[in-house]
């Protein structure tokens, strides 16, 4: 597994695009996380002084304030570091899942994987936008259940491909043998083939990134998501969608963000795909 | 044929009824009711408004009877627009919708197929790398951020087309709305012509009709063009679901009176009949594009056998 790993890494050096794509990520993330060190505004200070100010590279805020004086550039880069966070963290729980489901439904096979497959069917089938607002409605606004539910609607994608490569797996030796020598089956899928799908699988869940940030954002643009005080890139889009007109900064900021994240992740994580050549069978 | 419909058809009706059913004891779950005020009402007047809706029967006998009257064609009275039943209320705001999303629909097919068949003629070559970088960019951007962005540059810098409004076949105003709700699948449309197109393309009867000396676009429309267009009918019904997600937002960022704002608003209002009828309107769209896939299936790839 080690070599696949290499010769994946070895053809994602040599890709232009996706190499530029990291390096654009890894601004993004630094900017995210030390941009707060050396910008003198917090993302809550109202600066009645500066009511939506213009951007100025010599003025208190480099890219304009909003309508109650905030920064924009510390609202944005808050908006940012909560969209990185859904987007990992709900793709970790998508690729929990689909994991688990993938890989039972792959190694038992037969009627059950039949059943299994079919359920799967069924709910991509489904509007799932319209329950997750749904579930929003319900179980009110918070982050943790937005981590939730998005992952849960992430993860059939991911049960498919890992139950893909389960199925080459299940007719390798080492299982053969690993039956033979008596184990369970709830331990050869624990110990024999979740070990075995899970690199590729969870470089593949990269590209469940910017699906699931584009979602998170899309709730927040609905007013679903992260709730005021905290800033998210999708609200502060649909607080500058209705400001375009006086104040184009308040959408240009944060929309030219959000597009240059989802811009990078997505060569990117096309880029890793490529490379590691993972198909959903 | 025939009977595989029909077979199909029997077989969408248990998937609406769970999902009616899962939709209808969703949304009761949720905490308040449609009635929940800034001011409380009485109580008296409460407990009338609940029962004149029904609100206070069980929720086994309220469920029966929505069931019941779902198959007279009676969706109910709106909970929140006094007045309209939701059948008045969708029936206002879907010619508009469905204008919006048929128009993005066919614009992402008549423009996807060529460009993706325009990048596999040039596999390799600068015309297929420009083409397949722009169409990262529509996949990668989400229609709320181009819709504003075009609206900045084409309404308010340039001038040339309304940034948002709605007047009665009038195309200008559906220029933006549609050009963002259509960017994303025209890009997921050219992506998989253009990889479906470079295998059809190297495939042994291509080669034939080459040598027979057919013309290039002879070769293209008659032949290639056919099994090329396989994957894009699979992916028709997941274009659909993300043009309806998107409408929702382009909708109320372009002020068109669809019936995208009343997904949201029923949820968050607790209008529980509006939801459902949304819900309603929405997956029977889902599901029969499903049913249409398997019969373009049939006819784009003649060796599928619907009957089995």
């Amino acid at each position: 597994m080690s070599t696949l790993i290499e010769d994946a890494t070895r053809r994602l050096r040599t890709n232009p695009a996706a190499m530029c794509a990291l390096l654009v990520l890894l601004c993004i993330v630094a900017l995210t996380l030390i941009g707060p060190w050396f910008n003198p505004n917090s993302s809550e200070t109202l600066d009645w002084s500066h009511v939506a100010a213009r951007p100025a590279w010599a003025g208190a805020h480099w890219f304009g304030t909003d309508r109650l004086g905030r920064d924009l550039f510390a609202r944005t880069l808050e908006g940012a570091r909560v969209s990185l966070a859904v987007g990992l963290v709900a793709s970790a729980v998508s690729l929990l899942v689909g994991i688990g489901y993938g890989a039972v439904a792959g190694y038992i096979g037969g009627r059950t994987d039949h059943a299994m497959m079919r359920g799967i069917e069924i709910l991509s089938g489904l509007p799932l936008v319209f329950f997750i607002i749904f579930l929003t409605v319900i179980f009110g606004r918070s982050m943790y259940l937005l981590f939730w539910s998005i992952g849960a609607v992430g993860w059939l994608t991911m049960a498919r491909i890992v139950r893909g490569q389960t199925l080459s797996i299940r007719e390798r030796e080492f299982i053969e043998a690993a039956v033979a020598s008596g184990a369970g089956t709830a331990r050869i899928i624990v110990k024999h083939v979740i070990p075995n799908v899970i690199g590729p699988v969870v470089v593949y869940a990269t590209l469940t990134v910017p699906q699931i940030i584009m979602f998170e954002s899309f709730l927040s643009f609905l007013g679903l998501g992260i709730q005021e005080p905290h800033a998210s890139l999708g609200a502060l889009i649909a607080e500058g969608a209705g400001e375009m007109e006086a104040a184009p900064w308040m959408l240009l900021v944060p929309g030219g963000l959000l597009a240059m994240l989802l811009l990078a992740l997505n060569i990117f994580g096309d880029g890793l795909r490529d490379a590691l050549d993972v198909k959903e069978r | 044929m025939l009977r595989y419909f029909l077979t199909r058809l029997a077989g969408a009706v248990p998937t609406l009824f769970i999902i009616v059913t899962l939709a209808f004891f969703l949304i009761r779950a949720a905490p308040g009711g449609p009635f929940d005020q800034e001011q409380t009402l009485p109580p008296e007047i409460m407990a009338n408004l609940q029962s004149a809706y029904g609100l206070d029967q069980p929720i086994w006998t309220q469920y029966r009877r929505y069931l019941g009257a779902l198959l007279h064609g009676d969706f109910g009275p709106s909970f929140k627009y006094k007045d309209f039943s939701v059948t008045e209320l969708i029936g206002q705001g879907f010619p508009v919708t469905l204008e919006l999303g048929s128009v993005a629909m066919a614009l992402a097919l008549i423009l996807g197929i060529p460009i993706g068949t325009f990048a596999a003629l040039h596999h390799n070559r600068a015309a297929d790398y420009a083409t397949m970088s722009l169409a990262v960019v529509g996949i990668a951007i989400p229609s709320f951020v181009v819709l504003p962005f075009l609206g900045l540059l084409f309404g308010i810098y340039l001038h040339w087309l309304p940034v948002a409004g709605w007047e009665p076949g009038s195309l200008k105003h559906l220029a933006l709305p549609v050009l963002a709700l259509a960017l994303p699948p025209l890009s997921v449309i050219a992506r998989l012509v253009r990889a479906s197109m470079l295998d059809v393309l190297r495939s042994h009867f291509i080669r034939t009709a080459f040598a027979k000396g057919l013309p290039l676009h002879t070769v293209i429309v008659r032949h290639a063009l056919r099994p090329a267009l396989l994957p894009v009918a699979s992916y028709l019904p997941p274009a659909v679901a993300s043009i309806m997600t998107g409408s929702l937002v382009v909708e109320s960022i372009a002020g068109l009176p669809g019936i995208g704002r009343y997904m949201v608003q029923g949820a968050l209002n607790r209008d529980y009949t509006l939801v459902m009828g949304m819900v309603i309107i929405y997956s029977t769209l889902l599901i029969a594009m499903g049913l249409l896939v398997d019969l373009l299936y049939a006819w784009l790839d003649p060796r599928v056998r619907l009957e089995r």
